[in-house]
């Protein structure tokens, strides 16, 4: 048949993407952005205290990542976060929070398979590519720095 | 009262501003790529630090403050941070230890955070 | 029984459908099609610690209560057709080792319930058993853990992905009985369009569905129209719309008495299932609450079931692979 979708694994992955609704990425974008940055201005606040109090930059920083990944936590324990997340996609997948999220939540769901195993073994399938990307790159940058600084070269 | 008029709104409000516009980029990316949530994180910690070890990412972080550092980004820019400081101090050395020293304060607390799932 | 055309078994003395069980879960119960199921539970644990747990005892309490209903002994039960979608199908395995009946474990993904169903009419027709059981059960939650995120973490399903139903159907079938009877059964090819998106099922399975409805309109020379009900398992509303779509462009038109089970069981609007129900508890319970209800009160007469599945797990979709789908068909009617 000449029009039939189904001749060709190629025309029917076309068929299909045009049968298929999109996701309503305005919606999702406007979500995320108000609430992505609403995370980030309770952060800002956080840290505006801390420096009031006379922290230092860096202990503020850190602060607002111990403040946030625990009201994270506690919302993913009162499994509240996943309603969140659902409404805001990355706005409250991107922050720290999203980070925090995807340890606790393979914890709470694989307790039943024992705290060594279940619990341990598990927590880190999603946050574990994160940091082993994330600090292999900072090798990487270590090392690139110290070839260039040493042959007298400073990056920016 | 005093608390709040102490505060930098206008800074808060830059923060606001950067913030929700990194998870924007973050959404469009689930929108259009299909890619796995653990994939963006991936791509927001390796991007922040690349930028941060150019030196680029510093300069959002003046600007923006929270509004850089609270998405993995600033988590990104914090390990390259480390790990440059480290060189200093220790030479090549530094650069395997830095990442892990300046992240070892957020996979801590993280750690001891799932613990709230005990009482779930 | 004899064989039509290429692939579809004709019974000789259809078998009966004596009665049917099925038990849901509590999002299943906020659903259309609330009233005709036999349970309607208020969490998805059901007293158990654990999902699995819990999806066990799901299938052990249908297939019981399709045992009383159907008023047989249960020791004359002969063989039982029972599958799920965890890993080594431990749900029905778990939920019936100590039923004490000959057990078969299928595999047909979300199309075990109708595979079980073919089976056990193949074996009561061909004299190997007198009175035989299909199962099958499916979790929302087991199945979310096993094949994507866990549930807390805070992420977005994309429109076309679908919702597992939480529940389990049974039939009970017996050599002797005043029908519904099983006349035709389809087993169905595996058929791979190259869809890889595990988050638009329907779209994988549609095209096993289209096989295996144009394979028996061919085999027992019969019109959509003489059905009252076409009825698939877990298309949800993209792969319905696309099933629909497909058959017109192949000469057959299905749209006035065809539906889907993963439409029909969950409200789209208020319940946010995107594109529909899935699993092997979608077309089990479906069936065994509101068709088999129907089919009883001869409201219509004439069913054809055509549950579909996804021939996948989670390491194929990480490697990369393709969804490759299966449809199988029974056809059920009131008189022979």
């Amino acid at each position: 048949m000449a029009n039939n979708p189904t001749e060709t694994v190629k025309d029917y992955q076309n068929y299909v993407d045009k049968k298929s609704p999109n996701s309503p990425i305005l919606k999702n974008c406007f979500n995320a952005f108000w609430v992505g940055g609403l995370i980030c201005a309770i952060g800002q606040i956080i840290s505006g205290f801390c420096k009031s109090r006379g922290l230092d930059t860096e202990l503020s920083g850190t602060v607002v990542s111990i403040l946030l990944i625990g009201f994270s936590a506690f919302l993913t324990g009162l499994n509240l976060f996943n309603k969140i997340g659902k409404f805001a996609g990355a706005g409250s997948l991107v922050p720290i929070t999203g980070f925090a999220n995807s340890i606790v939540a393979p914890a709470m769901e694989y307790k039943s398979e024992g705290y060594v195993m279940g619990v341990g073994g598990k927590m880190f399938t999603v946050a574990g590519p994160v940091l082993v990307f994330g600090i292999s790159t900072s090798i990487i940058v270590g090392i690139i720095y110290l070839i260039f600084n040493t042959t007298g070269i400073t990056l920016v | 009262m005093s608390f709040l008029q102490s505060l930098d709104w206008m800074q808060i409000l830059k923060a606001f501003v950067v913030g929700g516009l990194i998870c924007v980029i973050g959404q469009i990316l689930i929108d259009k790529t299909k890619l796995t949530p653990a994939r963006i994180l991936v791509i927001f910690v390796t991007t922040g630090t690349i930028l941060g070890g150019l030196g680029l990412y510093k300069y959002l972080v003046d600007f923006a403050g929270a509004g850089a550092t609270v998405p993995l980004t600033g988590f990104g820019y914090n390990l390259s941070k480390g790990a440059i400081e480290a060189v200093k101090e220790y030479g090549l050395i530094g650069a395997f230890i830095g990442g892990i020293k300046a992240s070892a304060g957020r996979n801590f607390c993280s750690s001891i955070f799932w613990l709230s799932c005990l009482f779930n | 029984m004899q064989k039509l055309g290429s692939q579809t078994i004709k019974f000789d003395n259809p078998p009966s459908i004596l009665d049917t069980a099925c038990i849901v879960g509590p999002k299943e119960a906020d659903g259309p099609l609330a009233k005709y199921f036999d349970q309607c539970l208020d969490d998805e644990f059901w007293g158990e610690k654990t999902w699995e747990k819990a999806e066990s005892k799901i299938i052990k309490e249908t297939v019981s209560t399709a045992i009383t209903k159907s008023k047989i002994p249960a020791d004359s039960i002969d063989m039982c057709f029972a599958g799920d979608l965890l890993n080594q199908c431990i749900s029905s395995s778990f939920g019936l080792r100590y039923s004490n009946i000959p057990f078969i474990g299928i595999f047909g993904a979300c199309s075990t319930f109708v595979e079980g169903m073919g089976l056990a009419s193949s074996f009561i027709d061909g004299g190997g058993a007198t009175n035989a059981l299909c199962a099958a059960s499916s979790h929302f939650c087991s199945a979310e853990k096993q094949f994507r995120f866990p549930l807390e973490l805070g992420n977005q399903r994309p429109p076309t992905s679908q919702w597992t139903v939480t529940g389990a159907g049974s039939a009970v079938i017996s050599k002797n009985g005043n029908g519904p009877f099983v006349t035709h059964f389809t087993p169905g090819k595996i058929v791979d369009m190259g869809i890889k998106d595990a988050n638009n099922m329907g779209a994988a399975m549609a095209p096993a569905a289209l096989d295996t409805l144009l394979t028996h309109f061919k085999d027992t020379g019969r019109k959509p129209s003489y059905y009252d009900l076409i009825l698939t398992g877990d298309l949800g509303h993209i792969g319905k719309d696309i099933l629909k779509d497909l058959s017109q462009k192949n000469g057959y038109n299905i749209n006035a008495n065809y539906n889907d089970c993963g439409v029909l069981i969950f409200d789209k609007e208020t319940q946010d299932t995107h594109s529909g129900g899935s699993g092997c508890a979608c077309c089990g319970s479906v069936f065994s609450g509101y068709v088999f209800n129907k089919l009883r009160n001869k409201e219509i007469n004439r069913v054809l079931l055509i549950a579909t599945g996804a021939l996948t797990n989670s390491t194929t979709n990480q490697q990369g692979e393709s969804i490759p789908g299966i449809a199988h068909a029974v056809a059920i009617e009131n008189t022979i």
